[in-house]
């Protein structure tokens, strides 16, 4: 499926990206972070177990498990700090 | 009700006035006002930039309002977030609530701040003497929002 993955905040700068057009062949949001995570580097240390992020599916905030649709939105970012 | 993202300042008097004009129904409103401060974590902060997520914070802010609304009786809501580059003692955030009695207004608006802090997705970088630096989410924060779940 094709996916469009969004970062933010820290993790954006960190990743160097903003935004990237994924074609990926998982079906969960932690099948699209275990992916992520083989590209080694920032994104192995950012997205490890333990570390504190959250994962948007079409602007909602979901579980690890929550499966991806098809040209979904996924967007990854640090807990918010707002207000 | 009325949900607004911008970089410009707000101004708080004019927002309220707006809330009631017109209606003789309100009995009260309750207003909060969050600041951008000089002091985070011990170290002088120069400025800050909000970054936010554009789309998705309209929606979870509009949810916040809607489950605020399913708590209390609220007449009127106004929320104004900021984003951009700020200054120390620049507006960051309005919440104004509108109901007929002053309980409402006060609980819903604080409420709203709680869930607001915990669930939009906003992000502050501070310009401190040591360099920049994100701000960490504070646990205090989720605590904030959990007290409301209980009740």
């Amino acid at each position: 499926m094709k996916l469009r993955v969004l970062y933010f905040a820290r993790l954006r700068e960190r990743f160097g990206v903003g935004e990237e057009t994924l074609d990926f062949a998982g079906a969960t949001a932690a099948d699209l972070v275990a992916a992520l995570q083989t590209r080694g580097g920032v994104w192995a240390e950012e997205l490890a177990a333990g570390r504190a992020f959250r994962v948007a599916v079409n602007q909602d905030v979901v579980a690890l498990d929550a499966l991806l649709p098809d040209n979904a939105e996924v967007a990854i970012f640090p807990p918010v700090t707002g207000g | 009700m009325k949900i607004l993202v911008q970089a410009d300042p707000f101004d708080l008097g004019a927002e309220v006035a707006a809330m009631s004009r017109g209606r003789t129904d309100i009995g009260a409103i309750a207003s909060f006002v969050g600041l951008a401060r000089d002091l985070n974590e011990g170290s002088g902060v120069a400025a800050m930039t909000l970054e936010h997520y554009p789309g998705m914070t309209e929606k979870a802010l509009a949810a916040v309002v809607d489950d605020a609304c399913s708590r209390w009786t609220l007449l009127d809501v106004t929320v104004i977030h900021r984003v951009g580059r700020l200054l120390p003692g620049d507006p960051i955030v309005l919440v104004a609530v509108a109901s007929q009695h002053r309980g409402e207004a006060f609980d819903a608006c604080e409420f709203i701040m709680d869930y607001l802090k915990t669930q939009a997705p906003f992000w502050k970088k501070e310009e401190t003497m040591e360099g920049d630096r994100w701000v960490e989410a504070r646990a205090s924060d989720d605590a904030a929002a959990a007290r409301w779940q209980a009740s």
